[in-house]
Formats: C-alpha cells, sequence, structure tokens
C-alpha cells in the first residue's frame, strides 16, 4: 500500500491532494458560488434598469418574491414547464422501457442494435438552436413540410397553423423534448438492464418465467434505482428547458402557450425590462426547487452504495465464517 | 421459431419508423438547402437534391447569419473549454484517489451536492459580474468556468478509482519523480479512454450551449453558431426558405461528422454515465 511508504519514509503528501484540487475550488468559488450568491443578494434589492449599477435592499425584503408569486405570466409559465415535461416524459419513458423490453428480450435476439442506437440518439447531440428553427420551419404554415404531407394525404384540406393553436405550439414543443430524448434515455435503461446480475435471468429461465414475468418480476424492480435517476435528471432538464421553447416560437407563443420558467426568466432581466431583481427572485425559486430534487437523487445514490457495501460486508462475513468451519 | 420470427417483424417495423423519424427532418433540411425558395413554395417537401445552392448561399451571408464567425467563435470556445475541464476535472479526481487529505470527504460531498445545479439559474448574478469586471463579450468568461465541472470530476473520480493502481504512483516517487510530473506522465495515459469520452461530451455540449452565450456576447463578431442559429429567427430570413435551411444545414455540418465518426464511442459513453457505481 502507498500508503504504509508514505509513513514509513515519514513524508506527508497531504499537501499536494490541497494544491491539486486548488484550481478547482478557485474556479468554483469565483464563477459559481460568487455568482449564486450574488444572485439571491439581487433578489432582494431594487436593481433594475439597463444603465443601473448601484442597488440597495428593500424595505420588505421578499417584495420582489411576493410580485413573482402573484405574477400571473410566471405561475403560468411554471404550469406550462410542468405540462410540456409531463407530454414529453410519459410517452418518452413508454417507448423506452418498451425498447428496452425488446432490445434486452434473450430469446428475441434483434439485429442492427448499434445501427438503431446510434440513429435514435442522433438528434440528442445536434444543436438545440438548430433543431428549434428546424421544426419551426418543417411545422411552417400556410407552406411546409408537415403541412405539405397531410394535405396530400388528404387528412386536411386546408393548411393548419401549428404556431397560433396554444395546444398546438405546445405540444410540438413537448414532441421536439421526446424526440430527443427517447434515444437517450432507451441507452440508459438498456445499460441498467446489463448491468443486473445475469444469474437472476437464468434463474428465472430455469424457473419457467415468460419473457413478460421475467420483464415486470425482474428487470423492472432492479431498475427502481435507475428509474427514479432518470426521472429526476429529466425533470431538471426539463426546468431548464430553453432553447426549443425560445427559439420554436418567439416570446412564449400564442397566449404564451409555451412560455416556461427559463424562458420567462431570460424576458424579465435580458431582452428589454432589465428586471434583474424580479429575474433573480425568480431564479433562485427554481434554484430551490431544483437543489430540492438534486438532493434526493444525491441521497438514493448514497443509499444505494451503502446498501452494497453492507451486502459485501455481509459476504465476507459469511466467508469468513464459512472458513472457520 | 416462426411464431418468434413474425413477433419480431412488428419490433423492426417500429425501429425502422423511428429511424426514419430520427433522419427525416435532417433529410428534408439539407435537401431543402440546395433548393431554391420558389421550388420549396411550390412543394416543400422533395426527396430529390436540387441545384441552387449557390444562391442560397448569397442570400444566407448577404445578411447577418455570418457562418465562418461563427463556427470559429463556437470553435474556440468549445476547444478552449474542453481542455480545461478535462485536463483539471483528472486533476481533481486524482487529488480524490491518491492523497489522503483532510477536507478530501467534505469536498467529494460538496462535489456531489452541487453537480445538479445548472450555470442558467445563477445567471443574473454571473452576468452582473461579468458586466462589473469587463468581461462580457470575452470569449474567456465561457471558457474559464469550465475549469470547475462537477460532473466530470465525479465521472473521472468513479473511472480512476478501479483503473489506476496506486502502487505505480508509488514506485514513481522511489524514482525520484515530482507529484506533478507523475500525474502528467504516468496518470494522465492511463484515463485517456475516459478523458476521451468526457471531452466529446464537453465539446458537443459546449458547442450547443445558447443560454449563457446569448446574455454574455452582445457584438456580432463574438457570436456563437447557435447565436447565429437564433438570428434566422428574425424577420429578415422570414421568405427566405432556402437559405434558412442551408444555415441550418451548415451549422449541424460539423456535429454530423463528428458523431458518425465517433459514433460507436458516444453511445458507449451514454451507457457508461448511467452506470454509476
Amino acid at each position: 500500500m502507498p500508503q504504509n511508504t508514505i509513513k514509513r519514509k515519514g513524508v506527508s503528501y497531504a499537501k499536494y491532494g490541497y494544491l491539486f484540487s486548488l484550481p478547482f475550488i478557485i474556479i468554483f468559488l469565483i464563477f459559481m458560488l460568487y455568482p449564486t450568491l450574488f444572485t439571491a443578494v439581487i433578489g432582494f434589492t431594487d436593481f433594475k434598469g439597463v444603465v443601473a449599477t448601484s442597488f440597495k435592499f428593500l424595505e420588505h425584503p421578499f417584495d420582489n418574491f411576493v410580485s413573482i408569486f402573484k405574477n400571473e405570466t410566471f405561475r403560468n409559465s411554471l404550469k406550462n414547464t410542468v405540462v410540456i415535461w409531463v407530454i414529453n416524459f410519459i410517452p418518452q419513458i413508454g417507448l423506452a422501457l418498451l425498447l428496452t423490453a425488446w432490445f434486452t428480450n434473450r430469446s428475441r435476439r434483434i439485429h442492427g442494435q448499434g445501427a438503431f442506437k446510434v440513429l435514435f440518439y442522433l438528434p440528442n447531440i445536434i444543436t438545440a438552436a438548430t433543431v428549434a428553427i428546424l421544426y419551426a420551419s418543417i411545422f411552417s404554415y400556410p407552406i411546409g413540410p408537415v403541412n405539405d404531407i397531410l394535405q396530400s394525404l388528404h387528412l386536411i384540406s386546408k393548411p393548419f397553423d401549428f404556431s397560433t393553436s396554444p395546444w398546438g405550439a405546445k405540444l410540438v414543443v413537448a414532441f421536439i423534448q421526446f424526440w430527443q430524448w427517447y434515444g437517450y434515455t432507451t441507452i440508459i435503461l438498456i445499460s441498467g438492464v446489463l448491468g443486473i446480475n445475469p444469474e437472476l435471468f437464468e434463474a428465472a429461465e430455469i424457473d419457467g418465467a415468460s419473457p413478460r414475468q421475467t420483464f415486470f418480476q425482474i428487470t423492472l424492480p432492479c431498475m427502481r434505482t435507475i428509474l427514479i435517476f432518470t426521472l429526476i435528471t429529466s425533470l431538471i432538464g426539463g426546468l431548464n428547458m430553453f432553447d426549443i421553447p425560445k427559439l420554436y416560437i418567439w416570446n412564449g407563443g400564442p397566449a404564451n402557450a409555451t412560455m416556461t420558467t427559463s424562458v420567462f426568466i431570460y424576458a424579465q432581466a435580458f431582452s428589454g425590462s432589465y428586471l434583474y431583481n424580479k429575474a433573480a427572485a425568480a431564479s433562485m425559486i427554481m434554484f430551490v426547487i431544483i437543489a430540492i430534487l438534486s438532493g434526493v437523487t444525491f441521497f438514493l445514490m448514497r443509499d444505494r452504495s451503502e446498501v452494497k457495501a453492507k451486502r459485501a460486508m455481509k459476504r465476507i462475513e459469511k466467508l469468513s465464517k464459512g472458513a472457520e468451519a | 421459431m416462426r411464431n418468434r420470427k413474425k413477433r419480431n417483424v412488428v419490433i423492426y417495423i417500429v425501429c425502422v419508423i423511428l429511424a426514419v423519424l430520427s433522419i427525416l427532418p435532417f433529410w428534408i433540411m439539407i435537401v431543402n438547402a440546395t433548393r431554391s425558395t420558389v421550388q420549396i413554395q411550390s412543394h416543400a417537401i422533395s426527396l430529390m437534391p436540387s441545384t441552387h445552392i449557390l444562391q442560397n448561399f448569397k442570400v444566407l451571408t448577404g445578411k447577418t447569419f455570418n457562418p465562418v464567425t461563427g463556427f470559429l467563435n463556437s470553435l474556440i470556445i468549445a476547444t478552449g473549454a474542453t481542455i480545461c475541464s478535462i485536463y483539471f476535472s483528472t486533476l481533481t479526481a486524482y487529488s480524490l484517489v491518491a492523497y489522503e487529505w483532510k477536507m478530501r470527504q467534505a469536498f467529494f460531498t460538496m462535489i456531489l451536492a452541487v453537480m445538479m445545479i445548472p450555470t442558467q439559474v445563477i445567471s443574473i448574478g454571473f452576468y452582473q459580474f461579468m458586466y462589473r469586471i469587463g468581461m462580457t463579450n470575452n470569449l474567456l468568461a465561457l471558457i474559464l468556468p469550465a475549469i470547475a465541472a462537477p460532473m466530470t470530476v465525479f465521472f473521472m473520480r468513479q473511472y480512476m478509482l478501479p483503473s489506476l493502481n496506486l502502487d505505480i504512483v508509488a514506485s514513481a516517487r522511489i524514482d525520484g519523480a515530482g507529484e506533478f510530473r507523475t500525474f502528467n506522465s504516468i496518470v494522465l495515459p492511463i484515463m485517456k479512454p475516459a478523458m476521451a469520452t468526457q471531452a466529446i461530451f464537453t465539446y458537443v455540449t459546449t458547442w450547443n450551449a445558447l443560454f449563457l452565450p446569448m446574455v454574455l456576447l452582445t457584438r456580432k463578431e463574438n457570436y456563437t453558431m447557435p447565436i447565429m442559429v437564433s438570428l434566422l429567427k428574425g424577420d429578415i430570413y422570414r421568405t427566405e426558405y432556402g437559405a434558412v435551411y442551408l444555415a441550418l444545414t451548415l451549422s449541424v455540418l460539423p456535429l454530423f461528422i463528428v458523431y458518425f465518426l465517433l459514433s460507436k464511442y458516444i453511445i458507449a459513453g451514454v451507457a457508461l454515465g448511467s452506470v454509476k457505481e
């Protein structure tokens, strides 16, 4: 063990631990911690206006937060964020689970899985800004590829304007999210299944379990943690959704139907109104929501490794007992 | 046996439909980039390319969209951020794995705690801070923060724990190598696979970023590719369908090349990311 060598020589290497993590810590303090605290502080002040550089604290420090909570547009944007996330995530996880069940089913032996994965994942690496404008062109009115297809198939007689119907706009944004992310989720879930102890599947096969039984009674329960992890990371991603709703339709779409919280914050601070204090208060509300969600994942992952360590300890105990006997 | 084949047919049909769904929007984009606005207006969909690509390019670059500037700025930011992030994340992970120091556990817990916090929610403070020290419109403001990438440090540590044999480090010490040299000449080569995977993802994420660049970069000569793309939404390109499709194609081209060259590693990297053991 190197630690023993160190002790024998009487040289401490601990200072290198501090030294090598120093660049990270310095940059973290400057570019992450300070801006976080600064954002929080601005949330309690009267700071607004494009040329303003000075600000003072409000008499009633929580005024900005109160007004943000009362703000119809903010509440609406929070609702939109959740609604768009839900209508994208439910089909996404459904399809990902279906593909996972198909691809990992050992009696089916699906060919070309590698190529399918490459194609399913493709939309995820493409710039979201490009994807948003591409979809805006594809769904454009009165002339656009989708209207073209629908009319040639005689599904509609007149071109349909997807951008003036609130639900049409929401559905297209949700669909883009779904289209970009189901491949990612599928790959994560498949690798989760591959991580399950193969002995479990062999035992099920010997016991004569059908593929359906195996999937619902072994695969799914074993993937509980990974499913919750996927759910929470997707939710955090969904709360930050910006590029697609911002660029698919300008200014939140018809009746603000695609105004998400990130678009709201951007609009408050950086496009025209310069209400930094209000935007900072809204940011802090999002910060707290995300911190709670990531706290849940944090404990989940810790819990998981602790359970594993406990299991390993038990096994070692058993083995040593067996050796004694 | 035949029954199995029959059931599999349904699966293949679904998979092929999904594959077409992945490609079709990009196919429409590339084909329409070569067609004139008049052609697109009469039929928005065509499977055959046309010959108007040069004409579209002239229309495109005659206005605000500048593909070369966007490409170069994105290249500088993505390359700089990737190098910073990968090198310093590996160094930070090494400090967590190889040394016993008092604050080690506390430091690692902090990294886990802030891993999920997105930069978007602290953008107001970040922008105001950068504005005060005169670093808006400075590409460094988007590169330097990459030195502290909690997610990458976490990944590097998970990879380093089983694959780095500390005996090698100890024997390098006996040979009289300094700690920093040991890291650069022994640890870095061992970490190459993990560094390559993380480099791809950091590169793509930085290249695609829109929010912070859009907040910080206000001068035209500093615009990144995604900001250039966002300009297409403006009124001046409203009727120039061919030019818009060409601009989108240009913005995607580098990613397409990278993806199809490295797809094997990218898919393996995504799968690896989930096995957080």
